[in-house]
């Protein structure tokens, strides 16, 4: 069985502002495994994806909802989870679909760095209820060991 | 982040630093809109040297300035994007649309 060597929950208020805080919170916490640089970047990035998107299109950029991070470590890398509780996801693979977004200014580039930047994605969403995406990522040498054997 | 903009002519310099996520994105917007309208903008140079992070918010800033200097004939090039950022750059598609340099000469020697 997989064993958690450590877990962190965050929970704050839907501004945009606290994008920046989760993301630096998140790898602030991964650096307890020895993330590279570059795996540094890609934790921050996916992040920043996942809790702009709860907060621009789960909750429609309303400041008063709440948006909950979930981080666990393991031996073999971390898993993130990022949840809200606003409009949800109609059609998921849709979604997921690089390039699409239902807000014509925007590039629909967010799942595309999220499945990048991570080694397993998971959507979960009803519209109505709200939207959980789990993404867990492999790290370093611990990592590729793990997946070696 | 932190922002400050040049004029010459129909050319407009915008050296940006620090963080380009949700967070800034429409200040950014909105600062980069008021020049391209008021100077009667046509390029934009981006120099993102100082930038150190940037997620989709922050490119959707960048490709809305595009699309709305090409529509005029105009272009944005942007210069000196450190290596994580040229990543998010690289994967993001957007250098296959827009030009990027090493450093704003380089740039500006571009524009005719
Ligand atoms: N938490 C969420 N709640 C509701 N809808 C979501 C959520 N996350 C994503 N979506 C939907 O999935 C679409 C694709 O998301 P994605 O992050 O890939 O692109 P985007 O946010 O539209 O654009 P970008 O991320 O490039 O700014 C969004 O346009 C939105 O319709
Ligand atoms: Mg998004």
């Amino acid at each position: 069985m997989v064993k958690i060597l450590n877990r962190c929950t965050l929970e704050f208020t839907s501004i945009p502002e606290n994008v920046a805080f989760a993301r630096v919170a998140v790898a602030a916490f991964a650096s307890q495994l020895d993330c590279t640089l570059p795996e540094l970047e890609e934790i921050k990035v996916a992040v920043s994806e996942a809790v702009g998107n709860a907060i621009i299109h789960g909750y429609r950029n309303r400041q008063d909802k709440t948006v909950r991070v979930n981080v666990t470590i393991y031996k073999e890398g971390l898993e993130i989870r990022v949840e809200d509780s606003g409009a949800g996801i109609a059609d998921i693979d849709l979604a997921m679909q690089p390039a699409y977004s239902t807000d014509p200014e925007r590039m629909g580039l967010g799942f595309v760095f999220m499945q990048s930047f991570s080694d397993r994605l998971q959507v979960d969403s009803s519209p109505g209820k709200g939207t959980t995406v789990t993404m867990f990522k492999q790290i370093g040498q611990r990592g590729a060991k793990a997946r070696a054997n | 982040m932190h922002l400050d903009m040049e004029y010459q002519q129909d050319t407009l310099l915008a050296r940006l630093g620090g963080e380009l996520d949700l967070g800034v994105a429409d200040q950014l917007r909105k600062a980069l809109d008021n020049q391209l309208t008021e100077k009667k903008i046509k390029y934009l140079i981006l120099n993102l040297s100082r930038v150190t992070f940037i997620d989709s918010s922050g490119l959707g800033v960048i490709l809305g300035r595009y699309k709305r200097l090409v529509h005029s004939g105009g272009k944005v090039i942007l210069v000196g994007a450190q290596p994580q950022v040229k990543r998010i750059l690289e994967l993001s598609g957007l250098l296959q649309i827009m030009e990027d340099y090493p450093d704003e000469n380089q740039a500006l020697s571009k524009i005719v």
